[in-house]
């Protein structure tokens, strides 16, 4: 980094003469470090995955979870300083619980990460705050049914309401990132951490936009995803934690649920099988291509 | 001169206590007769409105009121307006104390425009309910307001809302309230039928407001509607000098 | 006798005289908040061997208005417990809410809301006599079912001041006088509920509800009743009492010697 000892790179409030706001960029680099987490936007509901590193054989395995709920439609996973995650959960809580108390309902996905991108932004601003060191993944499910109003009475015309425009798609799954410097965009695939360019990479094959993954689908590809971008640091272990949002019809029925034990080993024994299979065809292949050459 | 002395008490504290002084925001001392002109009357005395309704019908909603306005007995204003529009397709029907109705409405109507702004998408008509739900609970010492809300919108449909006097919400298929309603209870419940054509709607709901007018001093002046559907807000008037026939639809 | 949620939390006029109203500012601000509008009876609760009953009719009267005929005021709570709420509609509305929140709160953990009835109703009893102490009070009596942390079967009351009681079977507003003098004969204390079964229960609060409808002006004849077992809560909210008892009004002629 050219810019250390430039004296622009000490203060969050203070620019750099090229419009650089390097506070935020270091605080990228506490996020590069951390393990891989992913999001990715299926049919009909949303998957989160974590590589959970193990930094200590005296940690309980299946304790400490890193994804965290929101309301009870929306789940967030983290890459980076693990107690900036928290906050920015607890923040998100706060968001969604003061929607609540206006609105009486649940908060969309998309309000949510906006309100959230808000509060991160503000973090980039003064010099008596730094930036957030994490890049969080937002993932939710917006009601797709007719919503009542919280503590309601009352029933309205047995027949239903008049005049409803049908077949109008309203609600389905929603992926947001929101990075230190308070940007957000909206995704079909989402990856942060370490191994973020192998997993965007995987992602990608996916051709997530056609919008046809089924999220059980989606919870193996989630889980072989981890286990790919884990490849690069084989040395440490790991716990994949993995959570899921489906839609009222599916299996968590519009709630941010952790994925069943029972699936969960299901997904990672495939994601093993299909990691050694990978290693033996490129085998193959390049024993092949010896053969091939003249 | 600060006009306080002529209503209100002074508690065994010694501190007055003037609400109606201070609802007023009155600061000039009026006389009784100039305190009528503007409305500054007495809790009790207060402009009062008098009947209004809504219901779902095939297409969405209709809302319908009178027009009358009292302070006591005098006909304030007996052309008046209790059909408000909050958003494009939400509206709600005023009873009560029109100053605290008028005050509610106006902040609903901000909030709802705000939201929409924000959030890229029209509010549902359960946001307008809401609102106005927070306000009329959180502040039912301050206020005499009994709301009718409804509004369409293309995902729920036509929805109707009711907020009687302590703050309470109730979804329902048709509502009415004011001081007029207690006498429509019975030709209301006796003829309401669900999934109504238009003109089925708008001939219950004149019909018996006829029938409120009739019966109840503090309603009368003319029969305003309005129709919420996809196609979106179109007002209806009825007159009283053609027996509540028409002209009809005004936009 | 006086059981309208008006009379609420005022001292008994036949002990302590009437209020002096003259300590009143005559005018000033209304204190709506001191009194009810919109308002539900009486809730009745009965414990069984293994279970509760919860059972309210469907009604929201304003004063002696029938104002509101599909009022639902039986309230699940966390899939285990049931609240069952007489008074103030809109406070009603106001402490449902405030339950949603704490569930959403308790599945924030792993371990998903581990609050069982007995927990619930402490806290709402507290939360009650927090609001009588602000002098702002809710103007609600509940009874909460469900189980405590031993998996017995729980049923207690607490009202606007934050009173509780507990008891096999409890019953709220013009059910105090009506309900229980018919459920303490069913089931008198030395029976114990291990001897009542699910359907005796159900069968004595119908029993209840039908003559609270015969006898309490503020009532309906539609229902929502809740059973609340270890295997879940088997909530129906839209009963009708059966085998009313009319006909032998054509017996009865004048009022006093007339016979014909």
């Amino acid at each position: 980094m050219t810019s250390i000892g430039t004296g622009y790179d000490l203060s969050n409030s203070v620019f750099s003469p090229d419009g650089r706001n390097f506070q935020v960029e270091y605080a990228v680099k506490a996020v590069e470090n951390g393990g891989t987490a992913i999001g990715i936007r299926c049919k009909g509901g949303v998957v989160l995955a974590v590589e959970k590193i193990i930094t200590s054989k005296l940690l309980k395995p299946g304790a400490n979870k890193r994804i965290a709920t929101v309301d009870r439609h929306v789940g967030i996973v983290s890459s980076g300083l693990v107690p900036d995650g928290r906050h920015f959960v607890s923040r998100a809580r706060d968001e969604a619980s003061s929607w609540r108390g206006t609105y009486k309902g649940p908060i969309p996905i998309s309000a949510l990460a906006n309100r959230l991108g808000g509060y991160v932004q503000a973090y980039t601003l003064y010099s008596s705050v730094r930036p957030f060191g994490v890049t969080s993944i937002v993932g939710g499910w917006d009601s797709e049914a007719e919503l009542a109003v919280d503590g309601q009475v009352g029933t309205g015309p047995k027949s239903g309401a008049g005049g409803k425009v049908e077949g109008a798609k309203v609600g389905g799954p929603g992926l947001f990132m929101i990075e230190p410097s308070g940007l957000y965009w909206g995704y079909y695939g989402a990856a942060t951490g370490k191994g973020r360019q192998a997993a965007k990479a995987e992602l990608e094959k996916l051709d997530l936009s056609a919008e046809k993954l089924s999220l059980h689908d989606g919870v193996k590809e989630a889980a072989r995803i981890i286990y790919v971008a884990h490849e690069d640091s084989k040395d440490k272990e790991f716990e994949l934690e993995m959570t899921w949002i489906s839609s009222l019809d599916g299996p968590t029925q519009g709630r941010h649920e952790e994925v069943p034990r029972e699936l969960l080993d299901e997904a990672e024994k495939a994601a093993r099988r299909a990691l050694e299979g990978d290693d033996e065809e490129d085998e193959g292949a390049r024993g092949s291509g010896e053969q091939m050459e003249e | 001169m600060i006009g306080h002395g002529t209503t209100g008490m002074l508690g065994e504290d010694g501190i007055h206590v003037d609400m109606n002084h201070l609802k007023s925001g009155e600061v000039k001392n009026l006389d009784v007769s100039e305190r009528r002109l503007f409305g500054l009357l007495s809790h009790s005395q207060q402009p009062l409105t008098s009947t209004s309704m809504a219901i779902n019908f095939k297409d969405g909603v209709i809302l319908g009121a009178d027009s009358r306005t009292t302070t006591g007995a005098y006909i304030a204003n007996r052309v008046t307006d209790k059909l408000t529009q909050v958003h494009d397709t939400i509206w709600c029907c005023r009873s009560g104390s029109a100053a605290d109705t008028q005050a509610v409405a106006d902040i609903v109507s901000y909030h709802l425009n705000m939201y929409g702004v924000t959030n890229n998408e029209s509010p549902t008509t359960q946001v307008a309910a809401s609102l106005f739900q927070e306000l009329c609970y959180e502040n039912k010492n301050q206020l005499s307001a009994g709301i009718i809300i409804a509004g369409y919108d293309p995902r729920h449909g036509g929805q109707v809302y009711s907020i009687p006097l302590g703050g309470s919400l109730h979804k329902q298929s048709f509502a009415i309230g004011g001081s007029g309603s207690t006498y429509i209870y019975g030709y209301t419940d006796a003829h309401w039928r669900e999934n109504m054509t238009e003109q089925e709607g708008i001939d219950f709901v004149r019909s018996a407001l006829q029938e409120a007018i009739k019966w109840d001093g503090s309603s009368g002046g003319v029969i305003r509607l309005v129709v919420l559907t996809k196609r979106g807000a179109v007002r209806h008037l009825y007159l009283p000098d053609n027996g509540y026939t028409g002209p009809g639809a005004t936009n | 006798m006086n059981h309208f949620p008006e009379a609420w939390g005022r001292p008994r006029d036949d002990v302590y005289g009437a209020y002096n109203s003259t300590y009143l500012q005559t005018s000033g601000p209304k204190a709506h908040t001191t009194s009810p509008a919109v308002t539900g009876t009486s809730v009745l609760g009965v414990k069984f061997k293994g279970g509760v009953v919860l059972a309210t009719d469907n009604l929201a009267s304003y004063g002696s208005l029938a104002r509101f005929t599909d009022v639902k005021r039986l309230r699940v709570f966390g899939g285990k417990a049931v609240v069952g709420f007489g008074g103030d509609v809109s406070d009603m509305q106001y402490i449902d809410r405030l339950l949603e929140s704490i569930d959403i709160r308790e599945n924030y953990s792993s371990h998903g809301n581990m609050l069982n009835a007995k927990n619930l109703h402490t806290y709402l009893a507290k939360v009650f006599y927090k609001r009588r102490s602000e002098f702002n009070p809710l103007w609600n009596h509940i009874l909460v079912a469900g189980f405590d942390a031993d998996d017995q079967p729980f049923l207690s009351s607490a009202d606007l001041l934050g009173t509780t009681f507990s008891s096999p079977h409890l019953a709220t507003g013009f059910g105090a006088h009506l309900a229980v003098p018919i459920l303490r004969r069913k089931f008198p204390d030395e029976r114990g509920i291990e001897t009542i079964s699910r359907e005796e229960a159900i069968e004595a609060l119908k029993e209840c509800l039908k003559v609270l409808f015969y006898r309490d002006a503020r009532s309906l004849d539609k229902y929502s009743i809740a059973v609340i077992t270890q295997e879940g809560i088997d909530l129906r909210e839209d009963e009708q009492i059966e085998g009313q008892s009319w006909a032998f009004a054509e017996t009865i002629r004048g009022y006093g010697s007339q016979t014909s």
